[in-house]
């Protein structure tokens, strides 16, 4: 192995703000990106809060906001996806908890590099103020969606908050690529060149391959949304036409011609499709861990597994189309999104089969971590089944704009991925901040979010069957539309209730790290390298020294073994086989 | 554990595939600082660097071939019409551009060979009574570096030479690409130059030789990219016009 001692050039730093603000060790950047998306997720469930507010009560007069107007509604519909989607989704699972465990995991001193790591996360959070910054500028932040389809997101006088709050919105998800490119090229070639001795890729945990195929889609994809962006900006700003046709504003004829809006959706679902698997994949890793951890088995398939994370980032590039049934493709294009897209059933179905194996005839601890991670695997197949329906065209354009499509993908991408971010939480807050969360309080939390988020989302693939449209800001004025509310009424009371229960997790969570009970270097009795360090873990990971690997990631109750757990650096005589 | 039986379970421990890329227990691990593992790290890096550049290029040039082919509505007759205008490319100057990036990589190609021999006979040369000759070391990396900026003054000379032909960025779709794709090019070898900067920097500041080495190594191949990036930008921009 060709690591280590040079990595770690840079020393311990002493001083406060080398130490954690602009630190170059990867478990501080991992916890700074762990707290930007912590503070990202609150903003974006205080939008949805708003707009389910306003759906119910539509004049609702909300102190300080006062009342919210249908282009409001659409600035917050907007907003509220991108920064979940980004600042999220994409954040807390790949780069924070990747940043923090990846190099533990596979017994490296730090990121491969460092000062990339840190510029990655500044960047990252740079994005996030512009973002934001779009709220508080004239006409407020855009609204033509986190998808920004053109020509509404090309032409400044489109609405409201179609000027600057636009231009800043664009130019806040181009940082963002940039910041995830830095991320990404780290997460593989330290995946690549600083595995310890022993840690073949067939004993990397399965966090890793997920870590590592889902940088692999991110550098991929970010290039593609960055010259979708370049061309969205000037085509805003330097009157260029690659996506506005001949157009009238408002009896206003613009200056463009002949740019086609379609061209924008193949290049933003050529990234937007491999986004949803960037947010799902880490949590799918994360659930396989703590899957297999608290039900004291191997992962079932462990190799399998391997090859259907593979086997659904490829086929992720090769699905986006299906995004753009309605844009009157080909039949014949669209038969064969159709076909791709449903393939993903496979390699999905493989990984949702091995997870019931590993908790087949097993002694399971549910401790809170597994309850989040059978919660994943709940929602995942929830979501999921949705998947092949909206994927055949005949049955997606009639239930394309509607709420069916807002129950899918928030079931499946947004809050199996937020069980998966939960999940990590409970399982790795230990070794992150040296002490235990509580453990009642994570019970409860659990309950109410998991029954909260079925009462939220399944109502909404009915409301889709009955033909209720998504983004319309009231349903007040169209009689069948009206006849829905008391279902929507009921999901509201049933986020409020949710959202406060995220408090909940707010006070567990710091709570804990300053009052929660110590723990020992490895509560979970798990088998994986940063529970064989010290907790929280030393500068350099191992305390000066290079773990050594000898077994696989999941070797619990190996049948001779003195307990019911092998640590992957226990010496090979380990067990009797 | 490498070779010894795995047990009939599949603990996810199985080692049939090979090692790549130094990892996975290939090695003695640990041990004093290695520069051939950072050159190799950083060759690493910059290899999976150009992926998205790679990418970002592929899906521009998708977006030209799909624009040019793509009719649009006249105003005028309401029909249907092919609006694509082809660019006369200022053909001279591209050429002469195109010259002194293929000189500069060989320049760039040429300092980095010479680092790679200062670096191996690094060792020999710190030897006590050991001599091997005056050398005379030739400016090889300022000389890449006066190269890109006169390619990048090149380039905006073929700009005003566009516009002066009546081409500016929003013209036409075919004009607006042509300064696009031109353009980004520009953006990534002024980054380009940056790095060499750097590594003249580096080299002045008398770093360690192999500390150069990695700098100016990796910066090399980037830079013979660019090249090869350029020739691809100007043959579609004339072959498929």
């Amino acid at each position: 192995m060709a690591t280590t001692a040079h990595i770690h050039a840079h020393a311990a730093p002493q001083g406060f703000i080398r130490k954690y603000i602009f630190s170059l060790d990867h478990k501080v950047i991992g916890i700074q990106y762990y707290f930007l998306a912590l503070a990202a997720v609150f903003t974006g469930m205080f939008l949805s809060l708003l707009m389910r507010i306003h759906l119910i009560w539509p004049t609702a007069q909300i102190p300080l906001i006062g009342e919210i107007k249908p282009e409001t509604y659409l600035s917050l519909l907007t907003m509220h996806g991108t920064i979940m989607v980004f600042f999220v989704l994409t954040t807390a699972p790949q780069s924070g908890f990747g940043n923090y465990f990846l190099p533990i995991q596979i017994g490296a001193p730090d990121m491969a590099f460092p000062v990339l790591n840190m510029l990655s996360f500044w960047t990252t959070l740079l994005a996030f103020v512009v973002m934001i910054a779009a709220f508080f500028v004239t006409g407020g932040a855009p609204l033509h969606g986190w998808t920004g389809y053109a020509p509404l997101s090309a032409l400044p006088n489109s609405g409201p908050g179609e000027q600057l709050g636009a231009d800043l919105w664009i130019t806040s998800i181009a940082i963002f690529c940039i910041a995830s490119l830095m991320g990404a090229l780290n997460f593989i070639t330290t995946t690549l060149d600083l595995r310890a001795k022993g840690m073949t890729l067939m004993r990397m945990p399965l966090t890793v391959w997920s870590w590592l195929i889902t940088a692999i889609l991110g550098l991929l994809a970010f290039g593609v949304l960055l010259s979708a962006g370049i061309l969205l900006l000037l085509d805003r700003n330097l009157g260029t036409s690659f996506y506005v046709p001949l157009v009238v504003v408002n009896g206003q004829v613009m200056g463009h011609k002949g740019g086609s809006p379609l061209l924008w959706q193949h290049l933003f679902w050529f990234f937007g499709h491999p986004e949803v698997y960037i947010a799902i994949l880490p949590g799918m890793g994360v659930a396989s861990q703590l899957l297999s951890t608290f039900a004291r088995k191997p992962i079932f398939g462990y190799r399998a597994m391997v090859y259907a994370i593979m086997a659904i980032g490829l086929l992720g590039f090769m699905v986006w189309g299906h995004h753009m049934f309605m844009s009157g493709m080909s039949p014949y294009s669209a038969f064969a999104f159709s076909l791709m897209t449903m393939s993903i059933g496979v390699p999905s179905a493989i990984k949702t089969f091995n997870w019931l194996g590993t908790l087949w005839g097993a002694k399971i601890r549910l401790h809170s971590p597994m309850l989040f991670a059978i919660g994943f695997v709940s929602l995942f197949v929830s979501g999921g089944l949705s998947g092949p329906f909206l994927a055949q065209p005949v049955l997606d354009i009639p239930l394309h704009d509607t709420y069916f499509v807002v129950g899918h993908f928030h079931l499946i991408m947004g809050v199996a991925a937020i069980f998966g971010i939960f999940g990590a939480t409970y399982y790795w807050f230990p070794k992150m901040f040296g002490r235990m969360m509580n453990e009642s309080l994570a019970r409860v939390h659990f309950i109410i979010t998991l029954v909260g988020t079925y009462a939220i989302f399944m109502p909404m693939h009915y409301l889709g069957m009955a033909g209720q449209t998504r983004r319309y800001s009231q349903f007040t004025e169209v009689a069948y539309q009206t006849k829905l509310l008391p279902v929507q009424t009921f999901m509201s009371y049933a986020a409020f209730i949710t959202i406060g229960a995220q408090l909940i997790f707010l006070f567990n969570l710091f709570w804990s790290m300053w009052k929660g009970p110590k723990a020992s270097d490895n509560p979970w009795e798990a088998t994986t390298l940063e529970w064989t360090t010290a907790t929280p873990p030393p500068h350099d990971n191992f305390g000066g020294h290079t773990p050594v690997v000898n077994h696989g990631p999941y070797e619990y109750n190996v049948p001779g073994a003195s307990k019911d757990f092998v640590m992957q650096t226990d010496p090979a005589t380990a067990t009797a086989h | 554990m490498i070779g010894t039986k795995e047990p009939r379970i599949n603990y996810g421990g199985a080692v049939t595939l090979p090692p790549i890329m130094g990892g996975g227990g290939d090695g003695s691990g640990g041990g004093p600082a290695d520069f051939s593992d950072r050159l190799r790290r950083a060759r690493l890096g910059l290899a999976v660097g150009l992926t998205p550049i790679i990418m970002l290029f592929v899906s521009l040039t998708s977006a030209y071939i799909v624009r040019q082919g793509l009719p649009t509505l006249d105003e005028n007759t309401n029909r249907y019409i092919h609006d694509w205008l082809p660019v006369n490319l200022p053909w001279l100057i591209l050429i002469l551009n195109t010259c002194v990036l293929l000189v500069s990589s060989v320049t760039m190609e040429v300092s980095r060979r010479a680092i790679a021999r200062e670096a191996a006979l690094a060792p020999v040369r710190s030897i006590p009574g050991v001599s091997l000759g005056e050398e005379t070391s030739f400016p090889w990396l300022g000389l890449t570096v006066g190269l890109g900026l006169m390619f990048l003054f090149g380039q905006w000379m073929a700009w005003r030479e566009l516009a002066f032909r009546g081409f500016f960025l929003a013209t036409s779709p075919s004009s607006s690409f042509v300064y696009l794709l031109t353009g980004m090019h520009a953006l990534h070898l002024a980054g380009g130059l940056l790095a060499l900067l750097y590594a003249s920097a580096v080299a002045l500041l008398r770093k360690p030789v192999e500390s150069r080495r990695v700098v100016i190594d990796v910066t090399s191949w980037y830079w013979h990219f660019m090249a090869v990036l350029w020739i691809y930008i100007f043959a579609l921009l004339e072959f498929a016009r």
